[in-house]
């Protein structure tokens, strides 16, 4: 019966176009749709997965923000025990070392056997939480990771190299891994059973003590980058197109 | 504190790693601001040859059986002993599966600063690229010993590389035993299936393909070129390539002499993979995918309606 | 004069032989009776309860339609013409078996030219019946289609109810040969056979002992053919008549059976048969397995595993299958079945006894979305509708990005009142293939001066196809933010392009009071019936017409567009496949969506090909933006590219304006 905790967070989904706040030092947040970071999704996959594999117990942690209580739910209808949502002024200068310091402490009381989290987010300037959650805890951390098996109190993990290249390693529990990749892609779950969780579920929301961003580094500046494309466009209808594709193929030695 | 920039060595199975001497060459830049030295850090047993090729003033050395394939534990502790010790101006690392998991524990054991997917170092700023390539963040060397990870994009990799071996320096790893990272072995990857790095022609195709089928599309294109299919994480998330087939930061790293990218946004992690190429040709419907920026040629078009007059002439230009 | 005589030829020393021929009927159909019992009793021992009971008369009117008139059966020539020969003949030998019980024990009436005129008329149909069966035993034993069973059950009921009515025919021409009325040429069947017997010189004696064998070899054929019925292919006469009794009638084609609820509101998934309806496992039995929903279904013909027969079957089989319910989904039938189904309706359109496939499938995918077992790329649809309301992934704020070149401004119905909401679209809204065309019908708007609006961000997609897919969750969400953001909205009409909007706005969407909701065919149609739209160019096209499912056979509108494209001074050469029968393109119920599997020939192939063979036809007109998606691939995959051109119904009116 291992106890799991994922540790999850929404991030500037790059669907939209981003803009930068009037200061000039961090994302317009007004413009910002917020979605879960895919690779903490897979997290939550391997953690779901290892439930149904060999029973235990999947805590889900998120700060709050815009659309959470949404993707906890979600998390509840995958199969997640318990949903907790982390609250405090996260609006501004939350950087990661902050969020995993409040993380490591929201975890802490449930003696994880295992901490999954994402292996990065796109919005990392800090590094990924997922090391510095490890380390607040005092527990091994491995990323990169795309497959968890547990023996004993030992987790078998891969970790992925460059190259398609495997690392079999040996970590002993409890630690924190960063997943790369979950042995399954994320599960799609119906709306209806997520609606019902809505009714039936609860997030525990817990109030962050005290948000110390310390060790995480501050933008002086951010911007977007320079318009100045290197691509030559090639216009025209597609027939156009395709014949000076054609004619690039020829010249870079394809055809 | 020293104003010397520290950069941790990269080796994997006796090669070392193009993203060492990548960010050899933003420890130089960055150098030249704090006015210290280059120094290389390598971990190993008897891979003391491997300074050989480095682009740094001198190379400390620490050999131990423990740090002969790389571990987190076991890096860890030793590029944390040696930090304490020598109180670098700053220690990069690649913001890869080896130094992503260094460099963050290591800023939270010994408190120090970290800014991570930094892609360029000039004049003292540190510029990040961040959510997807679509955010510059620009920070600078904090008062203490700063962290920083390195991603590709900013440098070459020949800037890093040295004719001239450097002075290889030893000192001595901490006790590292109850270590709670092993590695028990490797597992290589698929054999059988051809080996992208070496291709000179590659179609690669992404999420904008949108559904398996038209991998087929791309392989006909790929016929007619003599090259092969590759492809960024998404496809082959979803199963639809096997992983030998991904470019970018934990698939292969290419330089064929042309690369089409269909369907690809340009998300740095696959940027990584293919910056070197000697032509790009991108195709995407979206004007501001970031593919552009790097890409020779771009066609601002929906690949569903380009591919069949693509195949067409392509044939014929084959054929003719 | 003319008498009927009871028993004619019966022994004397017999006594009453009414008393053994109604003890053998009476045990006959009492053996039927329980048979039939206990094949009927698990539809409702094992299925859900369902209220059909409502509106008496309609369903007694389907009854005289379908069961009795047989209007669906006669929609095919050959099998219509044969069907009906056997089974009009059969209701004319009832009745005529019925007057004679009626002449014999209550009220004699059959004699004089009565008699005469009785005795013809079954004699016609006893010819007519036997040209029926000739067309039958041609049809199963020479012409063998692909879309029938060609089971030995068959065999013997076509025998059995040859031997009756050759039985009948061999009885009353042994009796003309004895007696040789006067007018026994008004029975012109059995006095031609009467003729054979005479010419055999045989005595009256013999005729008369042949007579009596035969009538109690009919008589007993009759009694096994009853109690044989329930279990052959016969009981489709109980099953199909009730089947159209019990046939859908609180709701339009167009709106899905709501997803089941246990009486506590709870939602059913179904796994198992007693998930089902009653009515839905009456489905299996009544299914004729005449094979007309294979023919007529697109997927079927694409070559994926997918019948619509098979599938009912598999529901028959199922229910009266020994030990325990299978699971249906996977067990009974396999996943890609039940995700082949384009929902084109064909199959309901062309059932003969009414079986409401499309309900059971949608249950059936209802239970595999909230398993999770589907498709990556379906995931990833589904996923991005949930998140920004498209399946393209895309941010709500490009959604009317096509509007960006629209001068003037394109209104904002949420800011300003309209008179027609237009209600784009997912297709129409983010497909780039189809940006131009939408910016057309923009500018055929402008130009006839409609005062219209759009939602900009604050549409979403309609939901047709995701309630098709089976994420009813989702779909009530979609509907839920649609009608907020339309209540937002100031209008008279809504006005879209694409059919699976307008279905699911028209049927499936909470009434919306005086406000109708029109395709654009039909808007354009009354604009130029009114006088509004003037088409001053004739462009002299010979084109032809493809019917969207979800406009012509879900809602009936087929003229509307057909008047609009005859108004622009085209010509319209209708394909063989026209109107309710059109051939699906295959993109419906979420195919679109979805990984393709191995196909033989896409529908929309098939289509192109079908069009193709239309002599001087040069325009392939659609009404649809799925079908310009679907139609401009197939055109190119059928290498059909240069013989034929697709384009929408509002490029021909653009042109002609």
């Amino acid at each position: 019966m291992a106890k799991i905790v994922a540790i999850v967070k929404m991030v500037p989904d790059l669907v939209e176009e981003l803009e930068i706040n009037e200061a000039g030092t961090g994302l317009d947040r007004d413009w910002l749709r917020l979605i879960i970071n895919e690779f903490d999704n897979h997290a939550i996959e391997q953690a779901i997965l290892l439930k149904e594999r060999d029973a235990g117990e999947v805590t889900v942690i998120a700060p709050d923000a815009e659309g959470v209580e949404d993707m906890l739910f979600t998390t509840a209808a995958k199969g997640a025990d318990r949903m907790i949502k982390l609250a405090g002024d996260l609006e501004e200068g939350a950087n990661n070392h902050a969020l995993a310091r409040a993380f490591a402490e929201a975890a802490k009381p449930y003696q994880p056997d295992l901490i999954l989290t994402g292996v990065q987010a796109n919005d990392d300037l800090d590094g990924p939480v997922g090391p510095l959650v490890a380390e607040y805890l005092g527990m091994p951390y491995v990323g990169y990771i795309s497959g968890v098996t547990i023996e004993g109190n030992k987790a078998i993990v891969r970790k992925e190299y460059p190259g398609g290249l495997i690392g079999e390693m040996e970590v002993t529990l409890p630690a924190v891994l960063g997943i790369q990749a979950g042995e399954e892609p994320p599960r799609y779950v119906a709306i209806s059973k997520v609606r019902q969780m809505m009714k039936t579920a609860e997030i525990d929301e817990q109030e962050i003590s005290e948000l110390n961003p310390n060790g995480g580094v501050i933008a002086k500046r951010m911007y977007l980058p320079e318009a100045a494309k290197r691509a030559e466009m090639i216009e025209g209808d597609e027939e156009e197109i395709a014949a000076k594709l054609v004619a690039i193929f020829k010249k870079a030695g394809a055809l | 504190m020293n104003q010397d920039i520290y950069v941790i060595i990269e080796h994997l199975q006796g090669q070392v790693a193009d993203i060492s001497y990548i960010t050899l060459a933003a420890a130089r830049d960055l150098a030249q601001e704090t006015g210290g030295k280059v120094l290389g850090v390598l971990l190993g047993q008897n891979a003391q040859e491997l300074a050989s090729t480095l682009a740094a003033d001198s190379i400390l050395y620490a050999d131990h059986p423990a740090l002969a394939e790389f571990t987190s534990d076991a890096y860890q502790k030793t590029v944390a002993s040696l930090i304490g010790e020598n109180e670098p101006r700053a220690v990069l690392f690649g913001n890869t599966s080896i130094g992503a998991d260094v460099a963050s524990v290591l800023s939270a054991r010994l408190s120090l600063p970290l800014v991570s997917s930094c892609v360029k170092t000039s004049g003292g700023k540190l510029t990040s690229q961040i959510c997807g390539g679509k955010i510059m963040a620009e920070s600078e060397l904090a008062e203490t010993t700063t962290l920083i990870t390195v991603i590709p994009g900013g440098y070459k990799p020949e800037s890093g590389q040295s004719e001239t071996a450097p002075e290889v320096i030893l000192f001595d790893a901490p006790a590292l035993d109850d270590l709670r990272v092993t590695l028990k072995g490797y597992i290589e990857p698929e054999a059988g299936d051809v080996d992208i790095s070496k291709e000179s022609i590659l179609i690669a195709i992404g999420r904008g393909i949108q559904t398996e089928d038209n991998i087929e599309l791309a392989e006909e294109l790929a016929k007619f070129l003599g090259g092969t299919v590759c492809s960024s994480r998404p496809i082959v998330d979803q199963g639809w390539l096997p992983t030998s087939r991904l470019v970018g930061k934990s698939g292969q790293t290419v330089k064929p002499k042309l690369y089409l990218a269909l369907g690809i946004s340009g998300a740095p992690e696959h940027v990584e993979g293919m910056a070197e190429s000697e032509v790009i040709v991108a195709v995407n419907m979206d004007p501001n995918a970031p593919i552009f920026d790097i890409a020779t040629y771009g066609v601002e078009f929906d690949f569903f309606d380009l591919i069949d007059p693509l195949l067409e002439q392509v044939e014929e230009a084959k054929e003719g | 004069m003319p008498e009927r005589l009871n028993y004619w030829g019966i022994p004397h020393t017999w006594g009453k032989p009414e008393l053994y021929v109604y003890t053998i009927m009476f045990l006959a159909a009492a053996i039927m009776l329980f048979r039939f019992y206990r094949q009927a009793s698990p539809w409702w021992r094992i299925g859900r309860s369902e209220p059909r009971w409502d509106k008496l008369h309609l369903r007694v009117w389907r009854v005289i339609q379908y069961a009795i008139i047989q209007t669906r059966v006669l929609r095919q020539r050959y099998p219509g013409l044969m069907h009906v020969a056997i089974a009009w003949s059969f209701f004319v030998f009832f009745l005529g078996t019925a007057l004679a019980t009626v002449h014999d024990h209550f009220f004699e009436f059959l004699y004089g030219n009565t008699l005469v005129i009785y005795k013809f008329t079954l004699d016609v149909f006893t010819i007519i019946f036997i040209i029926g069966a000739g067309m039958a035993i041609y049809r199963r034993y020479a012409q063998k289609p692909e879309r029938l069973t060609l089971e030995p059950g068959f065999t013997w009921t076509l025998s059995l109810i040859v031997i009756i009515v050759l039985g009948g025919l061999g009885t009353e021409s042994l009796r003309l040969a004895v007696e040789r009325p006067d007018w026994g040429a008004w029975s012109p069947a059995g006095w031609l056979l009467a003729q054979l017997w005479i010419s055999t010189g045989a005595s009256e004696t013999t005729l008369t002992n042949w007579h009596l064998g035969i009538w109690i070899f009919h008589l007993l054929t009759v009694a096994v053919t009853l109690i044989t019925l329930p279990t052959g292919t016969l009981l489709h006469t109980l099953t199909g008549p009730l089947n159209a009794f019990f046939s859908k009638l609180d709701r339009p084609m167009g709106a899905l059976a709501p997803a089941a609820e246990t009486a506590e509101g709870k939602p059913i998934f179904v796994s198992k048969l007693s998930d089902l309806t009653w009515k839905q496992l009456l489905d299996g039995d009544a299914c004729t397995e005449c094979g007309r929903c294979q023919d007529a279904c697109p997927a079927f013909g694409a070559g994926t595993p997918l019948s619509p027969k098979k599938l009912i079957l598999s529901l028959r089989d199922a229910l009266h299958h020994n030990g325990g319910q299978p699971n249906l989904v996977g067990e009974a039938i396999p996943e890609e079945v039940l995700w082949s189904c384009t929902t084109c309706g064909a199959c309901i359109q062309e059932c003969p006894v009414l079986i409401e496939h499309i309900d059971t499938i949608v249950d059936l995918r209802r239970t595999m979305v909230i398993e999770g077992m589907i498709d990556a790329e379906l995931q990833d649809a589904l996923t991005n509708l949930g998140r920004y309301g498209n399946s393209f992934g895309q941010s709500e704020r490009m959604r009317a990005r096509w509007s960006k070149e629209i001068e003037p401004k394109v209104k904002d119905a949420g800011k300003e009142a309209v008179e027609y909401l237009w209600f784009v679209g997912d297709y129409a809204s983010y497909s780039p293939t189809l940006t131009e065309i939408t910016q057309r019908t923009a500018e055929v708007f402008q130009k006839i001066g409609l005062d219209f609006g759009i939602m900009y961000k604050g549409e979403n997609h309609a939901g047709n196809d995701v309630r098709r897919v089976g994420e009813e969750g989702l779909f009530e969400m979609l509907v839920e933010k649609n009608v907020k953001a339309m209540s937002r909205c100031d209008y008279q009409s809504i006005v879209t392009t694409d059919p699976h909007t307008y279905n699911t706005l028209k049927n499936e969407y909470p009434p919306n009071g005086e406000q109708p909701v029109l395709h654009y065919s039909e808007l354009l149609d009354q604009l130029i019936a009114s006088g509004k739209l003037k088409l001053s160019n004739k462009l002299g096209y010979k084109v032809t017409y493809h019917d969207p499912c979800y406009l012509g056979r879900y809602n009936g509108v087929y003229d509307a567009p057909r008047r609009v494209i005859e108004a622009t001074g085209c010509e319209i050469v209708e394909m063989p496949r026209n109107r309710d029968c059109a051939l699906c393109c295959g993109a419906g119920g979420g195919r679109i969506w979805m990984e393709e599997g191995e196909v033989n020939e896409r529908p929309s192939e098939s289509r192109i090909r079908e069009a193709v063979q239309l002599k001087g036809v040069t325009d392939f007109i659609v009404a649809c933006p799925k079908d310009i998606t679907m139609y401009r691939d197939a055109v190119k995959t059928t290498g059909e590219e240069n013989n034929l051109v697709i384009k929408d119904l509002i490029e021909l009116v653009y042109e002609a304006l």
